[in-house]
């Protein structure tokens, strides 16, 4: 495999409706960002670029079958090769990753990732069904399908093992909505408080409407590219900024569709298949588990995604990552709901299995230069959503993926201010990032390593 | 204390519009101002039937329907379904039905659903549950009835719960629900 350099990305602007372009002018306006901050010209990138993936979710939305050609055709990508991706939520982050593929693989030397969705063509509860249907159509959606209801019956499981609580829960929604504050591509930039969050509207007990993203229309590119890439694009002319930001690690992990299928393993099978190195390396972590397993805890259960543990696991074993909490700046991860970014938490060995709720609340995860409104009573360790996230950014969902990779290259680039044009989010040298992609109830999770070499 | 909703549902439907202004004449000017225009939404209507099959998990929901749950299991290992399944994800093997109707059963997570997808919208406020049934190894997403959905707590985990059985079958999962025990 060759090294693969993520030189440049473009975000559009998500909201909650963009009925002043169709997807493919959508995902243009990402793209033309994405060249036009490498200096290049439209032609002159088209030239040189070999391919691209495309990535979208869902057909019903857009109510129009084969639209990945229909934004092949309108970048003026014809006709070099391309593919459609789909993963639910994790779409974007596949597609990043099948990119990646293309070009470590040799096949192609410059490639882009672009993906869209566009979720306001429906009204927002027919939009949740569409959603839903991504569960068992002839044992799951029937009952009553609603993806929030799914993550609520999560996340009383996680507090009723663990005593995760709703104000922790809450520190999860303050700190990306006033992340997003400072990020101009973000949905939603609002500062809200920790009762704030407990006040608002009950969607599915005992998650709030400001514990859930939003439905959103938006686009993503990015573009990655081999050295021999780099070398053809900066001969016409590029400008890609050293150190480059190199993607040194890619995971992948799965599971059941149906999460009441989901295996309750044991203690020594938990030890000896999904623990991560530096939990196994403990004898206070293992004493930690034991102790765990002793009043009731099974794996992964409804409380923990397998998916997401198994992909870290990879991603961290290709880039060389023992501890997560000390080695990466920062991830830009899924949180589609404040529980599922602290049951992440513990999937990326930030914290152990049944910490997530006090770690989010330890201000370990926040950003050291915003002010929160709160006292937190840890410092910054590894920021988690520098952006705003999904919560507060929005989730066009085959856009999301892309969206946290263009995020983490422009940190890593240290670019945020000029981005932004406020560079209140950017974190000082940061190094190393995560970015992680997770679709349906944890079925398809991908994580992937970006770093400054 | 929650706070009611503070702003109307956006919904389609409206009056059928027969034209949209468009300049009278199209001078340079009038086709330059035309990429200043709002964009024109129209709705457009979609539905279809499917016919659905149950394919191998048909008995499942014939059980329902003679108002019996049955479950999936492995013929060597005995790793047990509470969904239906044909196979065996171990395994690999074709699974045998068992009757686990009068299984010990108790709520092992839940929520209650104040919204829903469209389909589901009318029959909000509702609970759903995630069912651990005694020497099974794996949940049933179901409906929990007979607790009062206002008053939600993290008691109701743990809970022994017993199913009830529609009189007049849909040949849906929903055909089974439960409710307390006792």
């Amino acid at each position: 495999m060759r090294p693969v350099y993520a030189i440049s990305g473009g975000v559009s602007k998500f909201a909650k409706a963009r009925p002043d372009k169709t997807f493919p002018a959508l995902i243009k306006e990402s793209y033309d960002y994405a060249i036009a901050d490498l200096g290049l010209d439209f032609p002159t990138f088209t030239e040189i670029v070999d391919g691209s993936v495309a990535s979208y979710f869902s057909d019903h939305f857009s109510r129009q079958l084969m639209a990945a050609i229909m934004g092949q055709d309108y970048l003026g990508l014809l006709p070099k090769p391309s593919h459609r991706v789909e993963g639910g939520g994790a779409t974007g982050g596949i597609c990043f990753q099948e990119v990646w593929k293309s070009i470590a693989s040799g096949h192609m030397d410059v490639g882009v990732g672009y993906g869209f969705e566009t979720m306001s063509h429906v009204e927002t509860w027919k939009g949740n069904e569409f959603i839903a249907l991504a569960s068992d159509v002839s044992t799951d959606y029937p009952v009553g399908g609603f993806y929030s209801g799914y993550y609520a019956m999560m996340v009383t499981r996680h507090m009723k093992e663990y005593g995760t609580t709703v104000e922790q829960m809450a520190h999860v929604s303050v700190k990306n909505h006033i992340n997003a504050y400072h990020n101009p591509y973000a949905q939603k930039r609002n500062r809200y408080t920790i009762e704030d969050v407990r006040n608002s509207v009950m969607v599915a007990w005992p998650l709030t409407r400001l514990d859930i993203c939003v439905m959103s229309d938006g686009a993503a590119s990015t573009i990655l590219a081999s050295e021999e890439g780099i070398k053809k694009l900066e001969a016409a002319g590029a400008v890609i900024p050293r150190p480059l930001v190199k993607v040194t690690g890619i995971g992948r992990g799965t599971d059941a569709m149906r999460m009441a299928d989901r295996p309750h393993v044991d203690y020594d099978f938990f030890m000896e298949n999904y623990a991560t190195p530096q939990e196994k390396d403990s004898d206070d972590t293992a004493a930690y588990y034991k102790d765990l397993w002793g009043r009731g805890t099974r794996y992964p259960g409804v409380h923990s995604f397998r998916a997401g543990r198994t992909a870290g696991n990879q991603a961290y074993e290709h880039a060389g990552i023992y501890d997560p909490l000390e080695e990466l700046d920062f991830v830009e991860l899924h949180d589609a709901y404040t529980s599922s970014e602290i049951q992440t938490y513990e999937d990326l060995g930030l914290c152990r299995y049944g910490e997530g709720g006090p770690f989010a609340a330890s201000g370990k995860a926040f950003l050291p230069n915003v002010d929160y409104g709160m006292e937190l009573p840890e410092k910054s360790a590894c920021a988690v959503n520098p952006s705003g996230g999904l919560i507060a950014c929005g989730h066009p969902v085959g856009a999301t993926g892309l969206m946290q990779a263009v995020f983490a290259i422009w940190q890593l680039q240290g670019a945020i201010g000029k981005h932004f044009e406020d560079d209140t989010l950017q974190i000082k040298n940061a190094k190393r990032g995560a970015i992680h992609s997770h679709a349906g109830t944890g079925t398809y999770v991908t994580v992937s390593i970006l770093e400054k070499e | 204390m929650t706070m009611l909703p503070n702003k109307r549902a956006e919904t389609l439907g409206g009056y059928i519009v027969h034209n949209v202004p468009f300049p009278k004449e199209l001078t340079p000017e009038a086709l330059e101002w035309l990429k200043q225009m709002t964009p024109i939404q129209i709705e457009q209507p979609y539905s279809i039937t499917y016919l659905h099959s149950y394919a191998q998990d048909s008995p499942w929901f014939a059980g329902l329907t003679n108002k019996k749950l049955l479950a999936s299991q492995d013929p060597e290992t005995g790793y047990t379904y509470a969904t239906p399944r044909g196979n065996d994800m171990y395994t690999g093997d074709e699974t045998n039905w068992i009757d686990i109707t009068d299984r010990r059963a108790e709520v092992h997570a839940f929520t209650v659903c104040h919204f829903g997808s469209e389909e589901f919208l009318a029959e909000t406020p509702f609970v759903l549950v995630q069912v651990e049934f005694e020497g099974v190894d794996t949940l049933l997403l179901s409906r929990l009835v007979g607790v009062d959905p206002m008053e939600a707590t993290l008691d109701w985990i743990g809970m022994e719960i017993v199913p009830k059985f529609l009189r007049n079958s849909k040949l849906k999962p929903t055909d089974v629900y439960f409710v307390p025990a006792g």
